[in-house]
């Protein structure tokens, strides 16, 4: 491996796991002010909203609101399942089946 | 407890698989070296990331302009980690700083979901939902790495919505009450505009400390009312 990947792969290691240390280390043994509390009690279904959205809306660049768009489509049964039944494994199932049987017709 | 977090991370793993061997094909057939594009996945274990390095490295790019677009791109870390930071009061504290390599946006999303649910946070859970997380993406870059060109970039396992999917189960289970509602649908919004704009995840950090500021707003003006 030359000098410069090991000088990159260094520096990327430190600047990702810096982010992902710093806030678990120090935030664990302090009492934190409740406004910040109510704040990270909100961070799960923002985040996983701002996740999920953009990669079930853009595809190719753009927003895709049409039948063509399989990710879009495959949410459908994948939502319905998610609301009858507050599981990680039967939406996933539902849905990828939705999404395999979509990418045959 | 291990069993309960291996558990938990197969889906991840399922979502991972098809991510994985690309970017393992793409920095392969760009011009990285096997041992290269591996050695990025056990290191970073960030996939977004992983594919803008790569296309930087094999592009000529300076490391330093390199680390400096990783650095943003994974500065929402700090996000899950802070979030994560009250179910690891409960662990051992000298366990917190390797645990916390550990955190991706699959691994934080079903860890933080389940805590949430009833979930224990035993070292035991975080370890066997990581580790086995972490095994899934380095495996998966590896058999991408020595597929090379062998399948070509353009493979469809038909596993490329297992993420969106769990997504969408992890959220409705977070999902309680019509406040919670109202800022997933903000923040999602928020991010799919934000997309256009900003480069390199921008949008989630964005949208995401937008929607939990708006949420904190929400509290206050309803306990007034």
């Amino acid at each position: 491996m030359d000098k410069n990947f090991i000088i990159a792969l260094i520096g990327m290691f430190i600047v990702t796991y810096i982010p992902r240390m710093l806030p678990a280390v120090g935030l664990s043994r302090v009492k934190l002010p409740s406004w910040f509390i109510e704040f990270l009690e909100y961070i799960p279904v923002a985040v996983l909203a701002a996740l999920l959205l953009p990669s079930i809306l853009v595809q190719n660049g753009h927003v895709e609101l049409n039948l063509n768009n399989h990710y879009l489509i495959a949410s459908i049964p994948a939502f319905a399942a998610a609301i009858f039944k507050r599981s990680l494994f039967i939406p996933v199932i539902v849905g990828l089946a939705a999404y395999i049987i979509l990418s045959y017709v | 407890m291990y069993k309960e977090g291996f558990k938990s991370a197969l889906p991840i793993v399922l979502g991972y698989l098809p991510i994985g061997i690309a970017y393992g094909l793409i920095s392969v057939n760009g011009g990285m070296t096997i041992a290269q594009t591996v050695a990025m996945s056990l290191v970073l274990y960030a996939g977004s990331a992983q594919f803008i390095a790569s296309g930087m490295i094999n592009a000529g790019a300076s490391p330093l302009s390199i680390i400096s677009t990783v650095f943003m791109v994974n500065l929402r870390h700090l996000l899950y980690s802070a979030s994560l930071s009250k179910y690891f009061k409960s662990i051992p504290r000298r366990s917190i700083p390797m645990l916390s390599f550990f955190i991706t946006d699959e691994s934080y999303g079903v860890s933080i979901t389940e805590l949430e649910n009833g979930q224990q946070p035993t070292r035991a859970y975080f370890l066997g939902l990581f580790i086995t997380a972490y095994l899934g993406w380095v495996i998966s870059s590896l058999i991408g790495a020595l597929s090379g060109q062998a399948i070509g970039s353009n493979i469809n396992l038909g596993l490329d919505f297992t993420l969106p999917a769990m997504y969408i189960a992890l959220l409705m289970m977070q999902l309680k009450g019509w406040h919670k509602a109202v800022i997933a649908l903000f923040s999602g919004m928020l991010s799919v505009a934000l997309i256009f704009i900003i480069p390199g995840n921008g949008n989630v950090i964005i949208s995401a400390v937008a929607g939990a500021a708006l949420g904190v707003l929400f509290n206050r003006w309803t306990k007034i009312s």
